[in-house]
């Protein structure tokens, strides 16, 4: 894995921001060839997508032949509750920029049946050739989407139960009362995350740093699912210094050295000629 | 009409590249427009997953609501309260001359006239969609004869009138019928104002109270009776008095019906009230503040004689007032309180020629207060006494897409009715 350490929130974003950028135009997509690109909802990707609708309205990029995947949506909340997934991703995203709605593509949590809603899903990733970069966060328990612990690591899109730790998480959005908190969620699995060509993790602030270290320097285990990724042949971890908090020094040290030591044919150096 | 079976396949108008100040749910960003109604885009995208028909670039000004006067007696030459053959036309000019001032609906106003005049104007006043051709009617607001002989102002004392043991029948004899009438100005101390107050309420009619000397205790007892709006706040009544404020004490007082809020109309033309006057009830009453012109034929045309229904008016810049009184030939300073409004030596001022669009520019340097507010007293604000707030006077979702473009000075740069360019400034038509 890469693991790409930037001091503060807004350089961490920058830097995810025009890695996403540039990968888009170095596939440069077409009418026959998209982009297939999974996305996150939460407080960690708002700078990156404020960044990236910063490209577009710069001529920079265009998400014309931009397909994006959702990584889940809540169980129960009408559409256009303001805590919604979909709200989230009109509001801080597709609104501002020239993406087709017929190209994007979030799980329906309201569904009449909420199972083929989610087999329906991974049809659609399937039609679409897979997914080429599916970017994700964190959660302080370690979940991946809403992948909580314990979760299969070779899981699809299906119905979960969230857990305390996320429901707890997630109150600040519901006015801090607990019981408007949604209790389930519809979300991709592990295995269908794992599945992407390339995977970039969003990982800052001191209050995920715990699961940062369980993550990458514990092993491979199913109360950590974002540990899963280890054994992803092409991951990206992009956090800041208070994300590494707890990490070894060395592990850090390793990571921040520079581009000759351990960036052998790699062109993702930390000051990427951007 | 709009909406309806085709609205679905309309084509989706969005303006780009604007400001909304309108901190109200709804609209936040781009304006979407469909069959004449604003639209949700997040709707449009995840339910119908469709884009936008067009864009227009509004060039980064700013987009509000369009403007409603509920006080007009006429302008451009036409006088809405002369029962001329072809009142329609009158109405039609003056409805597609305001669209230039940011006038997007407006009442009509009629001042004190005899019978025969109602009888013959009002049935040709119907209530109409404004468009390309005009201005919305949204009905008549009658202001008087049921008025107070000493508060009259400009109004004819001939024609005043008040209410006989058949309170409402004598209204109704008096205007005949009223399917086309919104709003009414009376003095509430007329003996059976009460009975004919519940009465027009019921029917919604808006009352309104003016031009009278009714105290505080009258008022709030006209306001229980159904009366919910101020004409011309201090002018045409008894000035506020600390120990019994009049009308003017309804923007303050504790005895109106819970959850009942009380309009007043105020001509922030830079004449009829002054300034630090305005700001001592814009800050005692924010939410009930109205703009209105209460423009005269006068409006749009130069300085004169013209006539106000059975009167005739003196125009001199932008102030207005009753003719035939002789000036004061000692000027200004022989006038004890001198009144830099009335230097002409009357004190009888009459009607407006302030457009509406200057009246809102006035209005926000006069009371610093914010854009948003200014806006919100010329479109919300009468839309809510009206009851018409779901659909005008709003940029909420659903609501017709009337509105207007102003520049950052909140000079009309261009008007739109259900969604369509109506009027056009000549430096944006380039």
């Amino acid at each position: 894995m890469k693991l790409i350490i930037l001091d503060h929130y807004s350089q961490a974003s920058e830097w995810a921001a025009k890695y996403i950028r540039n990968r888009i135009i170095q596939f440069n997509p077409g009418p026959e060839k998209y982009f297939t690109l999974g996305l996150p909802t939460g407080s960690t990707p708002l700078g990156c997508y404020k960044k990236l609708i910063e490209y577009y309205k710069n001529g920079d990029l265009s998400f014309k032949y931009v397909k994006t995947f959702n990584m889940d949506e809540y169980v129960g909340l009408p559409r256009d509750h303001p805590e919604s997934y979909h709200s989230f991703m009109w509001n801080n995203f597709f609104k501002h920029i020239d993406i087709h709605p017929e190209n994007t593509y979030i799980l329906d949590g309201n569904a009449a049946d909420l199972q083929a809603e989610c087999d329906a899903f991974e049809e659609k990733i399937k039609a679409a050739g897979g997914i080429e970069l599916f970017v994700g966060g964190i959660g302080p328990d370690g979940h991946i989407a809403f992948n909580e612990p314990g979760s299969s690591l070779v899981s699809r899109t299906r119905v979960k139960t969230l857990a305390m730790d996320t429901i707890l998480a997630n109150a600040r959005f519901f006015d801090g009362e607990l019981t408007k908190v949604p209790t389930m969620a519809l979300t991709v699995g592990v295995g269908t995350v794992m599945d992407a060509r390339e995977v970039m993790i969003l990982i800052t602030g001191a209050h995920k740093a715990f699961a940062l270290y369980k993550a990458i320097e514990e092993g491979v285990n199913h109360m950590w699912t974002v540990s899963a990724f280890q054994q992803h042949p092409r991951t990206v971890f992009v956090c800041d210094e208070d994300a590494t908090l707890e990490l070894k020094v060395k592990t850090v040290k390793y990571f921040k050295a520079p581009p000759q030591v351990n960036r052998k044919g790699c062109i993702y150096s930390t000051n990427f000629g951007m | 009409m709009r909406g309806g079976q085709g609205a679905a396949e309309a084509r989706v108008l969005q303006f780009t590249n604007c400001r909304i100040l309108w901190a109200r749910a709804g609209v936040c960003g781009d304006l979407w427009v469909r069959g004449g109604r604003i639209l949700d885009p997040e709707k449009l995208f995840f339910e119908e997953r469709r884009v936008a028909d067009e864009r227009r670039d509004c060039g980064g000004r700013i987009l509000a609501p369009g403007f409603i006067d509920v006080q007009i007696n006429g302008g451009f030459g036409v006088d809405f309260s002369q029962a001329t053959e072809d009142v329609g036309s009158g109405v039609a000019l003056v409805a597609r001359r305001i669209l230039s001032h940011g006038v997007t609906s407006f009442c009509p106003t009629l001042v004190t006239s005899p019978p025969e005049v109602y009888h013959k104007v009002v049935p040709q006043i119907p209530v109409k969609s404004g468009g390309p051709h005009g201005a919305g009617v949204l009905g008549l607001h009658l202001e008087g004869p049921f008025i107070s002989r000493e508060k009259r102002g400009a109004h004819p004392e001939a024609h005043l009138r008040s209410f006989e043991a058949n309170a409402f029948q004598d209204l109704l004899a008096t205007y005949g019928p009223l399917d086309n009438v919104r709003i009414v100005t009376l003095a509430p101390e007329l003996g059976h104002s009460h009975e004919v107050i519940r009465e027009l309420t019921t029917r919604g009619i808006c009352v309104s109270l003016g031009h009278s000397v009714a105290d505080l205790r009258a008022a709030e007892d006209a306001v229980w009776s159904g009366a919910t709006f101020i004409t011309h706040l201090f002018n045409a009544m008894l000035p506020f008095h600390h120990r019994d404020p009049g009308i003017v004490g309804l923007l303050t007082s504790d005895r109106l019906p819970a959850g009942r809020c009380i309009f007043y109309g105020m001509i922030a033309d830079g004449t009829h009230t002054n300034p630090a006057a305005l700001r001592i009830a814009h800050r005692a009453h924010p939410q009930g503040l109205v703009l209105v012109t209460d423009a005269i034929p006068a409006l749009g045309l130069g300085n004169g004689r013209h006539t106000l229904g059975q009167q005739e008016v003196e125009v001199d810049g932008l102030t207005a007032y009753v003719a035939g009184e002789r000036p004061d030939p000692l000027g200004p300073r022989s006038q004890p309180a001198a009144c830099p409004l009335c230097s002409q030596g009357t004190k009888t001022l009459s009607g407006s020629i302030a457009p509406m669009d200057v009246c809102v520019r006035h209005f926000l340097q006069a009371t610093g207060c914010s854009v948003e507010s200014a806006l919100e007293a010329a479109s919300l604000h009468p839309a809510q006494l009206l009851g018409l707030e779901k659909s005008k006077g709003t940029l909420d979702f659903g609501a017709d897409a009337d509105f207007v473009v102003l520049d950052d000075s909140l000079h009309v740069q261009a008007t739109y009715i259900s969604g369509e360019l109506v009027w056009q400034a000549e430096a944006a038509r380039q």
